[in-house]
């Protein structure tokens, strides 16, 4: 994918002004007879320092557009460069599958793993299939039955969150989203196999929480994991989506946020702009955050690791006594 | 055209016609209630001696956590606990506690769950009954926190755990602490269920959200009152996704029976019995002539 067609985002306009400028220079300077070599220079140091200036000072805002970035990274694109031997598994044995989440096995590092994520599509056509990634209740329980297949050959769990939420939709209500979804927050409590949930890009509500109930929680630097989103909160609490970037700040749903709250374990750092500029890079970065992560659990008994996943989320929740 | 205009006319006239008069305001405040299904007009004590059940209509009103209360348990059973916790404002947001505060003296409650031990025909139990009135029954730190300490509760006494829900999801107010408010409760279920203990979930209206989409719907035994609305999404938000007019009893407690999502929809006049007789057959040995 060339740099150029890729979408930028408003916050990076001053970079793409001065790059423009100086890819305009260096063509000039091929035409004429001038030497205006240490104009570039100066004007390529500039733009390392603005890059370095306005990526290391992202605001709320900024990474929800980063996390929603068309580009950004998915559970499919990560799955090969994290994972080896990869086979889907379909299906919730019930009723269908739902391909806006793709479960299976594979191995991590040599282990076997069970890895489940949110899939949304890149373009129209593959949206559609996917339904934007906002799955049904089918979505969930297929989730739920290889955690189950999981728990049964002692193979940790491996889930990835992107979505911008359960699906709201009819067949979604007359198939029981609401059951599905906490039949998943009450059976994950009780896994008896190690359970790690990443946050890859956005981590929208109960339809991103039914597969967040790990023993740790990670994060990608710019992923949101909130309770409504910004425009949906903008518009309750103040009546006016115009106002989401207000809300992305106030509600704190970024994932240095959400570190600092003690609800996730790490963040997992981005390479620079987001990872949607270097996947490859990027799934290092999270390879190296799972074998971290396991590590830590290694040694676990399964009832410690139900009853460390209890004290976890036991302890969230800020009030006074 | 003419004509038109009298149509409309006649209707404007007739409206008008319906405005309450003057002798109907010299009722003192409170004495009458009004359905608001069928406009039927009950006296209030004969209404509360009718467990909020409209006599006409079968509407049922909104009960608030006191009223559920003396209506499910035994006479002088119940034992609230933790009405000690008080919310704060995580996220600062702009007159949130002020609110809480309001709702607080408005309901005599510290938030939007009355918990603690009680008993049906003398069986003990542990109760969560969630009060819309308060902040919409809506779910953030404390709420979740009651809950869980409740469910906890009933763990170590070893006894059934009832809920009756009434709530419009998790509150916006406390963010991302609200939502893990959902699998908070639901580690602290799991425990309760894995000691083989009951819990029974009754869905009453409005149930939806955050709040549908945990505790409410995993119930060992799942009830709702007679037309209670529930629901994960909202019917607007819905309506607007997939652009075509949803069915009149969309998301109420018969159109989830229906679809197989609830055990029972149980009348409010019933409910003690049934509740009763659900926790007598789950007693250790139940079945032996009592």
């Amino acid at each position: 994918m060339s740099k150029k067609k890729m979408k930028t985002m408003a916050f990076e306009e001053p970079l793409i002004e001065l790059r423009k400028k100086i890819s305009e220079l260096k063509e000039y300077t091929q035409t004429v007879d001038v030497d205006l070599s240490s104009e570039i220079t100066s004007l390529e140091e500039r733009f390392a320092k603005l890059e370095e200036e306005i990526y290391e000072n992202m605001k709320p805002w900024d990474r929800v557009q980063v996390a929603r970035h068309p580009e950004r990274p998915t559970t499919l694109d990560y799955l090969p460069l994290v994972f080896k031997d990869f086979i889907e598994l379909h299906g919730d044995r019930v009723y269908g599958d739902d391909e806006a989440i793709i479960g299976g096995i594979g191995s991590f590092e040599g282990q076997p793993v069970t890895i489940i994520g949110h899939q949304r599509g890149k373009d129209t056509k593959e949206n559609v299939r996917r339904n934007f990634g906002m799955p049904h209740p089918e979505g969930y329980r297929k989730a739920l039955r290889l955690m189950k297949q999981a728990e049964k050959f002692g193979r940790p769990v491996i889930c990835l969150i992107d979505t911008k939420g359960a699906y709201p939709g009819r067949a979604a209500e007359e198939r029981g989203q609401s059951e599905a979804i906490a039949r998943n927050l009450v059976e994950m409590a009780g896994l008896e196999v190690p359970v790690l949930s990443i946050v890859i890009g956005e981590g929208g509500s109960g339809g991103a929480l039914a597969l967040g109930v790990g023993n740790q929680i990670l994060m990608l630097e710019n992923s949101t994991f909130s309770v409504i989103s910004p425009e949906g909160a903008a518009s309750i609490l103040w009546k006016d989506a115009a106002l989401a970037k207000t809300a992305a700040e106030a509600m704190k749903i970024t994932a240095p946020d959400l570190l600092k709250m003690g609800i996730i374990e790490h963040m997992i750092p981005e390479v620079r702009g987001g990872a949607h500029h270097d996947t490859t890079c990027q799934a290092q970065l999270i390879s190296g955050a799972i074998r971290y992560s396991l590590k830590e659990l290694e040694g676990l008994s399964a009832e410690q690791l139900i009853s460390q996943r209890y004290e976890k989320f036991r302890a969230i929740g800020v009030f006074t006594e | 055209m003419a004509m038109i205009r009298d149509i409309f006319k006649k209707k404007r006239d007739e409206k008008e016609a319906t405005i309450p008069s003057k002798a109907a305001k010299d009722v003192p405040e409170g004495l009458m209630t009004k359905c608001p299904n069928c406009k039927h007009i009950t006296l209030t004590k004969e209404l509360e001696n009718l467990g909020k059940v409209c006599p006409k209509c079968d509407h049922h009103f909104k009960m608030t956590a006191r009223e559920r209360i003396v209506h499910l348990l035994d006479e002088l059973s119940f034992d609230s606990v933790d009405d000690h916790l008080k919310s704060e404002n995580p996220l600062n947001f702009p007159g949130y506690s002020e609110k809480v505060q309001a709702d607080s003296e408005k309901t005599g409650l510290n938030e939007a769950v009355l918990t603690g031990t009680g008993s049906i025909n003398g069986q003990q139990v542990v109760v969560a009954v969630m009060d819309s009135h308060f902040r919409m029954g809506s779910m953030g730190s404390v709420v979740g926190e009651k809950i869980t300490r409740a469910v906890e509760l009933a763990t170590k006494l070893k006894v059934p755990f009832l809920i009756f829900t009434a709530s419009g999801g998790a509150r916006m107010q406390e963010g991302v602490l609200s939502l893990m408010q959902m699998a908070k409760t639901s580690v602290a279920l799991k425990r309760h269920s894995n000691e083989g203990l009951l819990f029974v979930s009754i869905l009453t209206h409005p149930t939806t959200g955050g709040v549908s989409a945990s505790f409410a719907s995993v119930g060992d035994i799942n009830l709702a009152e007679p037309k209670a609305l529930i629901g994960f999404a909202g019917r607007r938000v819905i309506e607007q996704t997939v652009r075509e007019k949803l069915p009149e009893d969309f998301q109420t407690a018969e159109f989830l029976l229906d679809h197989g999502q609830l055990d029972a929809v149980v009348h409010r006049s019933k409910m003690r019995e049934t509740l009763s007789t659900i926790v007598q057959l789950h007693v250790k040995g139940a079945g032996s002539d009592v």
